[in-house]
């Protein structure tokens, strides 16, 4: 399972948890997400997301 | 071919060479100068908020208001067209045209102390509009525009908006934890200090964790709130040590009305609009409705659409030349340039916007954003449940 950060807001998407509030299940993988969603906080892009290393 | 389709390719952005207005604005100070100059007449000092809260605000009443969108279809090339950036590009040059006029006109011209005055607050109103210009800029992620836009910032002091804007202010706008958000009840002059302290507070911890997780102490070249007020340093002492000492009260008189402006802007975004907090204790995404939105057309060209503010915080990545009005998104009465003249009088602005807050949430003020202590008072006059 691995974390993704969006460069513009710091949001964390964590695949292992997903987001259920959006219909994103626990465990959804990066590349499973559709390439319309944003970022929740502040709108961004998935291009605008990078890998975090797993801390 | 659907008739939708025809009409996309035959879609011609009839406001393409009017987004060069934005630019020439930047040059009031000295238009007004001008125009003294021409008549003698000592009220041109005051040119530009003559401009801004006069003739603007009739131009938006005479001209009206532009509901209409780029079609869907045409939106990915309007957004690649690099004209429109570079129309943004021309104002930087010019609001340094005018903060120069300006202290070479309040050390050379011996002005009396309400003409100093003016064109302090004149080239003040020039360093406001430029927060827009690096607003636009700033929401940018190449590396020249982010420059540009704390250049932009430079004369206003404002450089840590650049990080507070993006990092802080979308993410939490229209909740309790946004100090830019402004809620029912607050009046300019409550919200005023909030959000200057609270941005500015919350701009300092967002650089100091980004910092800290690359590696770099905070007090380092890569802060960008360091580095964006070092160059409103070099710029504020340069300007002194050439013009000396007489320029330096016109440059800080000029800095605070600039970017008080900004946040008389920031006041009427989203006052009285609230996010709901969700089970899982995040707040729902923005959507248009958390913001308000105008449509008056000059105020609209003059801030590259800053009013189109609904499709602007639901969707921060599209550029200024493809926001959309929605339908569902609440509407100002007028033009920014008219609704902050109504924000410097408090019970006026309560008078005006507190029955549309009400009216937006259908009278179940429980969904708005009501300023503490005045919860009680709000809800027994517009609370219709």
């Amino acid at each position: 399972m691995r974390k993704w950060r969006c460069m513009i807001c710091d949001f964390i998407y964590d695949e292992a948890k997903g987001l259920p509030e959006e219909g994103i299940e626990p465990g959804t993988k990066w590349e499973d997400i559709p390439d319309s969603w944003t970022c929740p906080d502040c709108g961004a892009s998935k291009d605008d997301f990078e890998m975090v290393p797993i801390d | 071919m659907s008739t939708a389709t025809l009409n996309a390719d035959h879609w011609v952005d009839q406001k393409k060479y009017l987004w060069l207005l934005g630019a020439p604005v930047m040059l009031l100070p000295i238009i007004g100068y001008a125009l003294f100059e021409l008549t003698g007449l000592g009220l041109f000092w005051w040119f530009s908020p003559l401009f801004v809260y006069g003739i603007i605000p009739l131009a938006d009443y005479l001209i009206g208001e532009d509901t209409s969108n780029p079609p869907e279809t045409v939106v990915p090339r309007l957004e690649k067209e690099r004209y429109y950036r570079y129309a943004t590009y021309l104002a930087v040059p010019l609001q340094y045209v005018s903060l120069v006029w300006g202290c070479w006109a309040v050390a050379t011209l011996d002005l009396a102390w309400w003409a100093y005055l003016g064109a302090a607050v004149s080239v003040g109103m020039v360093s406001g509009l430029a927060i827009n210009t690096g607003h636009e800029l700033g929401h940018k992620t190449d590396g020249f525009e982010q420059w540009l836009a704390k250049i932009a910032l430079a004369s206003s002091w404002y450089g840590h908006f650049f990080v507070e804007h993006n990092r802080g202010h979308h993410v939490r706008v229209a909740t309790p934890e946004d100090p830019a958000s402004s809620r029912m009840g607050e009046s300019f002059y409550a919200f005023l200090p909030r959000t200057v302290f609270g941005s500015l507070r919350s701009a300092w911890e967002i650089e100091a964790k980004r910092l800290q997780r690359n590696g770099h102490s905070v007090w380092s070249i890569h802060n960008n709130n360091l580095q964006a007020w070092s160059m409103s340093l070099v710029l504020f002492v340069g300007l002194t040590a050439y013009f000396g000492w007489i320029v330096l009260p016109f440059l800080i008189i000029q800095a605070v009305y600039g970017f008080s402006l900004l946040e008389v802007v920031n006041y009427l975004e989203h006052y009285g609009l609230r996010r709901q907090k969700l089970d899982s204790g995040r707040y729902e995404r923005c959507q248009p409705r958390h913001s308000w939105n105008s449509n008056h057309t000059v105020t609209n060209l003059l801030l590259y659409q800053l009013q189109r503010h609904s499709d602007h915080h639901a969707n921060p990545t599209r550029s200024y030349q493809a926001l959309r009005h929605f339908d569902e998104a609440p509407q100002l009465p007028s033009g920014y340039a008219s609704m902050i003249v109504l924000a410097y009088v408090p019970s006026l602005w309560f008078r005006v916007m507190d029955p549309k807050v009400a009216a937006h949430h259908n009278g179940d003020l429980t969904q708005a954003s009501l300023q503490p202590g005045k919860e009680a008072a709000l809800m027994a006059r517009y609370h219709q449940a």
